[in-house]
């Protein structure tokens, strides 16, 4: 009887000793099956690493519940919960918080854990990462060396206008006509209406309309003509407040300035031109300036504006809405000229140095285009794929 | 001081604002100064409103023309905060009410009327007074044949010559312009950094 049951007993261990290793060979051909990584996360001032994965191809997604994604920090005995992350997912980031925040340079242990709907669960072979903090984009270094020349050129011809001021500046027809616009104005006794664009402060063009605010103010001050100027974004007014308020001072007439003639209508874009469009309407200015950022309201103002028989001068860098306003405004300052105007009117020399080394910069663009189209039609692409 | 305290801020934000760029590094020093945007945005709202008070209070004291209309502004502005702060601006409140069925199409209202100014002015925009209009009508007749399917159907290749038109003579003056706007940024960022520029600053250049 005892030999049977030892029979049984050595026959049960024969039956579960291959069932017992092939587990442990299948749990481990899931684990090194599920490609995990943990590399740094390109492109970041460091504490991110991005953990990757793909399920193994013998799992059915269905039957996984969620996936679990741990962190082992290095000296902490237990794991940190990432999170509970959808079966289909493949990647997650693991950045930096106030809550689990990683030092750079600091090797990190991941892990994954697939729970099926069963209540069974694999975990995944743990993998190290390590953040790191990059110092420079090379992806931008074609840029960087772009701007480096760039700024190195208009820094030259500014430094050269210092010294040598006899510069030549070809005529900008515009900018005669503000100088007649203001005046036409005066003339009539109407008011002059400025709009810098419905952008931001953030956009370089609202500060070139404001630089060139700045001299109409001057204009219409001396002048004694009246200047109306709407605003779309509240900082943009407080600081067009400052500008025709100097502006107004510095001609010696601080007392004709009126706060009220640089006021906030709002935010949104149709309602700012419904209300800009009532007052060309009501006020019937004599000139209309348009000049900034501008979207579709464009051809709504400039419409409106050359409905009331205003002389209109736009000028805009949106290449979208110019063809609006060269249609609609009786002159238009195209892309650039809206940013050259302002050192036009003051002719300052530092200021038309930086005009001359634009004038350099795009003779040293065409040479390239030109060099990059012969080269590539006789069959070398090293410039075009180096840029 | 006025004048030497804004520029040394500005010149410092705009080198480091230029070296971020470049350097991944600076990232989140980035996100800090745009969130101090927005802060600085939401004080200088109040000041916006203040702005849009006054001058409607002032039109409506001065019996400005069409003056009753600032009435409507006011009541607007009061209306829309207090049913805002009171009862919020979720999914059927008055808030959302009043801006979906009165501002909404109020709004929409003024943009469809850029359908008859885009009339208008190709009207004017096409009379043939000398060569160069006479080319752009023609261009744009093309375009405008080739652009929808009928055209197409009807007048065999001119759909390709649209998208010649579109994509070389079009498309090289556009770039034109492009290349001109970028530089003239640059070149406007730099003279604002470096102080030469100062129009902006309330000092009308000098």
């Amino acid at each position: 009887m005892v030999t049977i049951y030892r029979e049984i007993r050595f026959l049960t261990f024969l039956f579960f000793v291959p069932f017992f290793f092939s587990g442990i060979l299948f749990a481990q051909d899931i684990s090194s099956s599920f490609n995990l990584k943990a590399v740094d996360k390109p492109i970041d001032d460091g504490g991110a690493i991005e953990i990757s994965w793909s399920l193994p191809k013998d799992i059915n997604i269905e039957e996984i519940e969620k996936l679990e994604l741990y962190r082992f920090d290095p000296g902490a005995a237990e794991p940190v919960k990432l999170g509970d992350l959808k079966p289909k997912q493949q990647k997650f980031t693991d950045e930096s918080s106030d809550e689990r925040k990683l030092r750079n340079k600091t090797p990190y242990i991941y892990q994954l854990k697939a729970i099926f709907k069963d209540g069974s669960q694999i975990t995944s072979e743990k993998v190290e990462g390590i953040s790191k903090i990059q110092w420079f984009e090379k992806r931008k270094f074609v840029i960087f060396i772009g701007t480096v020349l760039s700024i190195g050129l208009i820094l030259y011809c500014i430094y050269k206008a210092k010294t040598d001021s006899n510069f030549f500046i070809r005529r900008m027809v515009v900018i005669d006509a503000i100088e007649e616009g203001v005046g036409r104005a005066t003339e009539m006794g109407k008011p002059i209406l400025f709009v810098s664009g419905t952008s931001t402060i953030n956009d370089v063009a609202t500060i070139a309309a404001i630089n060139i605010l700045s001299h109409v103010a001057k204009k219409c001050a001396e002048y004694g003509t009246r200047l109306i100027v709407p605003n779309k974004d509240s900082i943009v007014m407080t600081v067009q407040q400052e500008v025709v308020k100097e502006a107004y001072t510095s001609v010696g007439k601080p007392d004709a300035f009126r706060e009220e003639d640089v006021f906030y209508i709002t935010d949104d874009q149709m309602a700012y031109v419904a209300a800009v469009d009532g007052i060309m309407v009501r006020e019937k200015p004599a000139t209309n300036f348009f000049l900034g950022m501008f979207y579709a309201e464009s051809l709504i103002l400039a419409e409106t504006g050359a409905s009331t028989g205003a002389i209109q001068i736009a000028g805009t860098d949106a290449v979208t809405q110019l063809p609006f306003f060269i249609t609609a405004c009786d002159y238009t300052l195209i892309g650039e000229e809206l940013y050259a105007a302002s050192a036009y009117m003051s002719r300052e020399p530092l200021l038309l140095g930086s005009l001359k080394g634009q004038d350099y910069l795009k003779f040293l663009i065409m040479i390239a285009i030109l060099l990059g189209a012969i080269l590539y039609n006789l069959g070398f692409t090293f410039l075009k794929d180096w840029l | 001081m006025k004048q030497k305290l804004p520029l040394t801020i500005c010149f410092i934000m705009g080198v480091v604002m230029i070296i971020q760029y470049f350097v991944p590094a600076l990232n989140s020093l980035y996100d800090t100064i745009r969130f101090w945007l927005l802060v600085v945005s939401g004080f200088v709202l109040c000041l916006g409103i203040y702005s849009l008070v006054r001058v409607h209070i002032l039109k409506i004291r001065r019996k400005a023309p069409s003056w009753g209309y600032s009435y409507v502004t006011i009541a607007g502005l009061v209306w829309m905060s207090l049913v805002g702060f009171i009862w919020g601006k979720e999914e059927g409140t008055i808030f959302m009410n009043t801006f979906f069925l009165i501002q909404v199409p109020i709004q929409s209202t003024m943009f469809s009327l850029l359908a008859f100014f885009i009339a208008s002015a190709a009207f004017r925009a096409f009379r043939m007074k000398n060569l160069e209009a006479g080319l752009l009508l023609i261009a744009a007749i093309i375009v405008m044949i080739g652009q929808v399917p009928v055209g197409a159907s009807f007048i065999p290749g001119i759909a390709d010559l649209k998208e010649w038109i579109l994509n070389y003579p079009n498309l090289a003056a556009k770039r034109g312009i492009v290349i001109g706007v970028g530089l003239g940024m640059l070149s406007t960022a730099l003279k604002i950094i470096l102080g030469i520029e100062r129009s902006y600053l309330s000092g009308g250049g000098k």
